[in-house]
């Protein structure tokens, strides 16, 4: 019974807000590897990008409640995701258009580009704040948990509780669909593919006729929809706070280099593991410690390695040690 | 001559842009201008420094900024005894243990091989982890018991605040040395991820320890290299100065500080321009333009190009260090909650660009400029606003809410000039020649 109750608060704890924290990584790692693969250039105004499309959530969805529109149990920001999606889509292919196209016929180095792109992180920052102010905004509706902890207790008679958001569990869900949207479209689709194939050798794709300019615009269609639905759900789950989504620009930076930059499902990977050490390192493992050992072994501090002030150490570490030992990722990425 | 004649008008511009404002503002205003001004464009020299010569991006600047104000506490503030005796050994010994930890670790990885490589490595960290906080805890808990609400921290050295500057500067480099040496050598784009980190890490320390600088507390009254106004206003020898001026003591009092720093200030600048356009000019200073023009035409002339670059990588952050120290004192506290990105980092990128990267002046006008501007959109901000806005009635929800964020436009504008810059003038106001 120790054992099980041991489970359920490593779950509780760790388990299930690393798992939601992971999926929330991966899609925001993804977006910067793909800017990476196909525009070649770490893009700094990724966060603010997020932040920008959270915002469009948070106002859509506040018109929305206005109408008293509501999905019942469900957030009702799940509604208003599509045309946040579409408003941010706007969004980046007019900063594209108006300022990274040219630096893309000039050929300028890509060292150039990410300065461009902190002006661009300059301008959505101000944008954000402008509009929404600097301050924490709270979205969410509808049920609250999936399951909660007296719930849990009741149906299972165990002394530590379970909690599942609903916020968590809906951020799995959409995080696993955007995936397998993805990869579908990269893998099966003619765009998809000319995509990939602008990736791996632009010469070659540009010799047998692919449209560079097309394979850019769809680039930053998938990135708008990867970063708002990642902002969104981030959003969701913990709240709405402009300065944030710049914070997050680290461990989505760590996630997309340990998983290989460039490589999407390399961001995935990264994008958790980095999720899951946060999660692990910077928890206080008194109480699981306490079922799982014998008495005479019980922790008496709260055996916390990291005190949570410190998880951007963690990515930064992992971060260090992938640029000294495998520059290129687990799954071989650029490194160019 | 034109080029002299364009660098005269703008210096001559920027000029009259401070003085425009002490006339029409007030005197206060205008130094406070010029003070930070001049901050900024050594900042802005430091950045020059590796982003000019040697193409290095980094985006840690605010970390740097930041352990020069650690340097200043670290310095200047009196020891406190008590908190010495109750854990100071002990804390030296905790750290010790963890750097041991990592030499030992480092020492393991470089003699094993294999499986056995990995796992000794990190079970060395494990034990040496383990083993530090074991005797690091029990110390900081003492120490940060020591009159909390005062101390509650070791102090500093108690020495004289100009040392403090120099000081921050070699704690910046210290740092500085360590990110380069792992992050040099790579891709461009991975400095910067890497600097961005270890500014972040820098700002949660200072944030978090509070038996080094009292963490989130302040450290507050840091000496100062100047004399307290109360102190002048009392004085009667001042008092018999400034009515014969024709001014208020109060207000003199104030000038003459800040003026005073005015001067401190002006004589370092000088002396760290003098220095950088020393280096561009020498032969070392043409090396590293060669690398960063053609890395791999340089190291095939046999310069070795990842030592060259931390160098200047440790250079250019130890100015950063330094001005960080001066905008510490001039602040006469330590706030690690201020430090934020957006003004420590990128601002100072801002400065650099417009400016002119790779040329020193351009640098300095680009760090005096941006300050200018940016304090000055804020204020300008809500008066654009209520200009745009004046058609509207008072209680209209969209007029309140465009004036109340006015004040957000500084970032935008910021953004808006950098992207201007870069798209149609490059290489800056004044251009490297």
């Amino acid at each position: 019974m120790d054992f099980l109750n041991g489970l359920v608060a490593l779950s509780n704890f760790v388990l299930i807000p690393a798992i939601a924290y992971g999926s929330q990584l991966a899609l925001g790692a993804l977006g910067v590897t793909l800017i990476y693969g196909i525009l070649r250039f770490s893009n700094f105004a990724h966060g603010d990008t997020m932040a920008f499309g959270a915002m469009l959530s948070v106002l859509v969805t506040w018109w929305l409640q206005g109408m008293g529109v509501n999905l019942g149990p469900l957030p009702t920001a799940l509604l208003a995701l599509p045309l946040a999606v579409f408003g941010t889509m706007v969004l980046v292919l007019i900063t594209d258009r108006m300022v990274y196209r040219f630096y893309r016929e000039q050929k300028a180095k890509p060292v150039i580009l990410v300065i461009v792109s902190m002006g661009v992180m300059f301008i959505l920052n101000g944008l954000v704040r402008f509009i929404i102010g600097p301050n924490d905004q709270k979205f969410a509706d509808g049920e609250r948990f999936i399951i909660s902890v007296r719930e849990f207790k009741q149906m299972t008679g165990l002394r530590e509780g379970l909690a599942i958001k609903t916020s968590q569990g809906i951020t799995v869900v959409v995080a696993v669909l955007c995936v397998i949207a993805l990869f579908w479209f990269l893998n099966r689709t003619r765009t998809g593919k000319s995509m990939r194939a602008y990736s791996d050798n632009e010469d070659l794709a540009l010799l047998s006729g692919i449209n560079p300019e097309r394979v850019v615009m769809y680039t930053w269609l998938i990135v708008a929809a990867l970063a708002t639905i990642a902002g969104t759900l981030y959003g969701l789950d913990k709240s709405f706070k402009p300065f944030v989504y710049f914070m997050l620009l680290l461990p989505i930076f760590a996630s997309a280099i340990l998983g290989g930059l460039g490589n999407p499902l390399g961001a995935i990977a990264g994008g958790f593991i980095i999720a899951f050490s946060e999660v692990t390192i910077t928890y206080a493992w008194k109480k699981v410690l306490g079922y799982w050992l014998p008495e005479s072994l019980a922790p008496d501090g709260l055996v916390q390695l990291l005190s949570t002030d410190y998880k951007f150490a963690v990515s930064f570490v992992i971060l260090i040690a992938v640029l000294l030992f495998k520059p290129t990722g687990i799954f071989k990425g650029k490194s160019v | 001559m034109s080029d002299m004649m364009r660098k005269s008008l703008l210096f001559g511009a920027m000029a009259l842009l401070i003085i425009g404002e002490g006339v029409f503002v007030s005197w206060n205003s205008a130094l406070f201008i010029l003070n930070f001004g001049l901050i900024s464009a050594i900042l802005a020299l430091g950045v020059n420094l590796q982003w000019g010569f040697a193409g290095l991006f980094n985006v840690g600047i605010m970390g740097f900024v930041a352990l020069g104000g650690l340097g200043v506490v670290l310095a200047s503030m009196p020891p406190v005894g008590e908190a010495w005796s109750a854990g100071g050994a002990r804390v030296i010994a905790g750290l010790l243990v963890g750097a041991a930890s990592v030499v030992a670790a480092v020492f393991t990885y470089k003699r094993l091989a294999g499986r056995a490589r990995i796992l000794g490595t990190i079970g060395v960290l494990l034990v040496g982890f383990f083993v530090y906080r074991g005797v690091f805890d029990p110390a900081v808990q003492a120490i940060e018991a020591v009159n909390p609400a005062g101390t509650g921290y070791l102090g500093g050295l108690g020495l004289p605040v100009l040392l403090a500057w120099p000081i921050g500067g070699v704690l910046a480099a210290g740092a500085a040395w360590l990110v380069g040496k792992t992050a040099l050598g790579l891709r461009s784009d991975y400095l910067a991820i890497a600097t961005l980190g270890i500014a972040e890490i820098i700002i949660a320390v200072m944030k978090n320890e509070d038996w080094l600088a009292r963490g989130v507390k302040n450290v507050v009254g840091l000496p100062r290299p100047m004399p307290y106004e109360i102190d002048l206003q009392q004085s009667e020898r001042f008092a018999g100065v400034a009515q014969s001026l024709g001014i208020d003591p109060v207000t003199a009092s104030t000038l003459y500080v800040k003026l005073g720093y005015s001067v401190l200030f002006t004589a370092v600048l000088v002396l760290i321009f003098a220095a950088a356009q020393l280096a561009l000019h020498s032969p070392w200073g043409r090396m590293m333009r060669a690398i960063r023009d053609n890395e791999v035409a340089a190291e095939a002339m046999g310069k070795d190009v990842t030592r060259r670059h931390l160098q200047i990588f440790v250079l250019g952050s130890a100015v950063c260090g330094i001005a960080g120290a001066m905008m510490t004192t001039l602040d006469g506290q330590l706030t690690p909650g201020s430090y934020q990105p957006l003004r420590y980092t990128f601002l100072i990128w801002v400065m650099v660009i417009v400016g002119g990267s790779g040329n020193n002046l351009g640098a300095v006008l680009g760090g005096f400029l941006i300050f200018y501007l940016y304090t000055k959109v804020e204020v300008w901000g809500p008066d654009i606003m209520a200009f745009v806005t004046a058609g509207m009635a008072d209680d209209n929800a969209l007029k309140i809410h465009l004036i109340d964020s006015a004040a957000h436009m500084k970032l935008l504008s910021m953004g808006v000039i950098l992207l201007l810059v870069l798209r149609f003038s490059p290489r800056g106001l004044i251009p490297e020649k």
